[in-house]
């Protein structure tokens, strides 16, 4: 471990607070609310590989490999999801899509 | 040496993810986006995991982002005078709560010293494949069948519906 374990928790933390305020603040288009979720998923990944190398585990970058595959198949869904919305209403905004259908 | 790459690359990632968030225009947050990508993932190879760096950089930055800016443009809503960022009335809930995260987490930190400093591990690949396909060869499996139940959506939700 090349620093303290608990500045790389930090260095997360941020990241995910970041992550957290784009998902948060860009109601306006759905793509800044994914861009958010990646940023999220990234700083959870900065996490395990740091508790992974502080503990000198692999276990952490295995379940870094994990949320990168669940990530890489959320992302296909829901680009494809934002697609059909898209085609449905042509916007967006996450605002307009308030209504159920039946 | 190590330390020093370490907080460098470390303000470059949140510099470039702030720039992200902030940007008017989808097609600029996802540029600001694979320079973080890149940083971090120099970072994970600083770490001693220099498989996930080389995952992150194909994955993230070369086939996640590309994915974001073919729909970007496929749907054509990135036009420079629709754009909107987000007004304040809409920050302020999520800087609210950053605010009050992050200074939850600094006061934690603060109580606590940080510990010593070791040398710098390295996990290769060797070791990193025995323990993944050894102790979680059930989770490949999953993924694997994760990634062909995401394909099958994805085909599903993005067919064309016959006139």
């Amino acid at each position: 471990m090349i620093v303290p374990l608990e500045h790389v928790l930090m260095l997360a933390g941020i990241i995910f607070i970041m992550g957290l305020s784009c998902a948060i603040a860009w109601r306006t288009n759905l793509i800044m609310v994914l861009i958010g979720i990646e940023i999220m998923l990234n700083a959870a990944m900065l996490a395990f590989v740091g508790g992974g190398a502080y503990w000198k585990l692999v276990d952490g970058q295995v379940f870094s490999l994990v949320i990168m595959a669940l990530t890489s198949s959320e992302v296909s869904l829901a680009l494809s999801m934002v697609v059909y919305l898209h085609r449905r209403k042509r916007t967006v905004n996450a605002d307009e899509f308030s209504t159920m259908k039946g | 040496m190590e330390q020093i790459f370490f907080y460098i690359l470390a303000a470059v990632v949140l510099v470039a993810t702030l720039m992200a968030i902030t940007a008017r225009h989808t097609v600029h947050a996802i540029i600001y986006l694979a320079t973080s990508f890149f940083a971090l993932a120099a970072i994970f190879y600083l770490l001693g995991a220099p498989l996930v760096a080389v995952f992150e950089v194909i994955i993230y930055a070369g086939a996640i982002m590309v994915l974001f800016l073919f729909v970007i443009m496929m749907l054509d809503t990135g036009k420079w005078e629709t754009a909107r960022a987000p007004s304040m009335a809409e920050w302020w809930p999520a800087l609210l709560m950053g605010a009050i995260t992050l200074a939850a987490m600094f006061t934690l930190f603060a109580i606590k010293t940080p510990e010593e400093i070791t040398g710098w591990s390295y996990i290769d690949a060797r070791q990193f494949s025995l323990v993944l396909f050894r102790k979680y060869g059930v989770a490949v499996e999953v993924i694997s069948l994760q990634l062909l139940f995401a394909l099958v959506g994805a085909l599903y939700l993005g067919r064309r519906k016959k006139p």
